[in-house]
């Protein structure tokens, strides 16, 4: 039987996007924690690229690049499909998950900037959570997906859950509910589906990491 | 019912000329639309009011943006002819992987090697290079990034090299030098009739570069 290993981080929401996508598809998968200040030979080893987590190794062989891996499951697992099967219908899901790949790495950009650049880049967060308002749920569905997630709803993860834990740190207000009635109502469709809200990482403990790789972070800036 | 394509389109985009291609290789008749940047039509606000941006591939009225998207789309669609993807899918995740690669990194190396200068030309430079250097690595003795034949990777990569030369005369460098085995392969690409009428003479775009660091005020 082929042997489906996962190198992740926990903090890492494109750590989580491969392990939801694997139960969702009820697949057994052996995790392994990597620690990212201090990377093992083997994830460097499968990773030599960009030498970072995710990697899913199936049959020892590596896929790199979260959305990579994301297809990938969904092309060898078909069961519970994760794109829908029009052409047309794919290609619209795609562009958004693309968006997502493209956006995502703004609110981790929040975390580790202050001041006027974190303004903008809290400036930058805001419109893109303006077009997922007007452009991306129209049609009052649940999910992304309709009426179940598909890949789309696992890649928009950071805005589900990281962006609401960086901001409570950061003390900004970029969400906010009644301006984005539609963002959140799907926020909350999304984290209380069973897969979803028995694998998310717990808030406190996120909390506690982000403050201590500020620490890190400012040490570093003024050394 | 008859198909109807249009490709709203740039003719300098390396990202246009990736669907230029893969509508070649599959042999789709269709409309190309050329979109003045600085005054974009309706018709590319109203398909891709998300991002504004060219290529838009239009396929019986309805709108597919990104330009790798819109390649995958077309090999899905028109399956029968000269297949860009590979079926295997541990190879189609490969090929996804270097496609992404090329989009993370020769389109922004390459930009900063001809607006910048001095200290910051020569590290875009050098990254360029070795970012080109990896992609021989990867292409190692095949004729093609696909194989025997031209696929994704090819398709997605082949555009940037109408920009070679604008590049070797903004940065002061010889590419070919440098990888000779990827020079190569450009050329071995060029000799498909698919690349060679979709890209643009390499002079052309080198004089458009000129214009463009004229209006951006770089000198």
């Amino acid at each position: 039987m082929a042997v489906v290993k996962l190198f992740g981080a926990w903090l890492s929401p494109y750590c989580y996007r491969v392990i939801w996508a694997l139960k969702v598809k009820g697949i057994a998968y052996e995790y392994i924690e990597e620690d990212l200040s201090n990377k093992s030979p083997l994830l460097l080893q499968y990773n030599p690229i960009h030498k970072k987590i995710p990697v899913l190794l199936h049959d020892d062989k590596p896929i790199c690049e979260s959305t990579v891996i994301l297809r990938y499951i969904d092309e060898i697992w078909p069961q519970n499909p994760l794109l829908p099967a029009d052409p047309h219908e794919r290609a619209v899901a795609l562009f958004w998950i693309k968006f997502a790949d493209d956006k995502s790495p703004l609110i981790s950009k929040l975390f580790r900037t202050d001041g006027e650049e974190q303004q903008a880049v809290a400036k930058e967060c805001f419109e893109m959570l303006e077009v997922l308002e007007e452009h991306a749920l129209i049609g009052g569905k649940k999910f992304f997906g309709g009426d179940e997630i598909n890949m789309v709803d696992i890649a928009f993860c950071s805005v589900a859950h990281w962006l609401g834990v960086i901001e409570d740190f950061a003390g900004l207000k970029i969400f906010e509910p009644h301006k984005f009635p539609r963002l959140n109502s799907w926020i909350q469709n999304f984290k209380s589906v069973p897969v979803i809200k028995d694998n998310l990482p717990d808030t406190d403990k996120m909390l506690a990491l982000l403050k201590r790789r500020r620490e890190m972070l400012l040490a570093s800036k003024s050394s | 019912m008859a198909e109807e394509v249009v490709l709203l389109d740039f003719w300098p985009s390396p990202f246009g000329m990736r669907s230029r291609i893969a509508l070649a290789e599959k042999g789709i008749k269709y409309e190309y639309k050329e979109e003045d940047l600085r005054n974009k039509s309706a018709l590319l606000l109203q398909m891709n009011p998300v991002h504004k941006k060219i290529p838009v591939l239009i396929h019986n009225g309805k709108p597919v943006c990104e330009s790798l998207i819109q390649v995958q789309y077309i090999d899905e669609v028109w399956h029968d002819k000269a297949p860009l993807l590979p079926s295997d899918p541990y190879q189609k995740a490969t090929a996804r992987f270097w496609a992404d690669y090329v989009d993370k990194k020769i389109y922004d190396l390459g930009s900063r090697v001809w607006k910048t200068k001095g200290e910051e030309q020569a590290t875009a430079k050098k990254e360029f290079i070795e970012t080109l250097k990896l992609m021989e690595k990867e292409l190692g003795d095949k004729p093609y990034f696909g194989g025997e034949s031209l696929g994704y990777v090819d398709v997605a990569f082949i555009p940037f090299y109408s920009w070679f030369y604008a590049y070797e005369k903004c940065g002061n460098f010889s590419i070919e030098a440098e990888c000779p085995k990827l020079i190569a392969w450009a050329k071995r690409c060029m000799q498909k009739e698919s690349v060679a009428k979709s890209l643009p003479d390499q002079q052309k775009v080198y004089d458009f570069i000129l214009e463009m660091k004229k209006r951006f005020g770089i000198e």
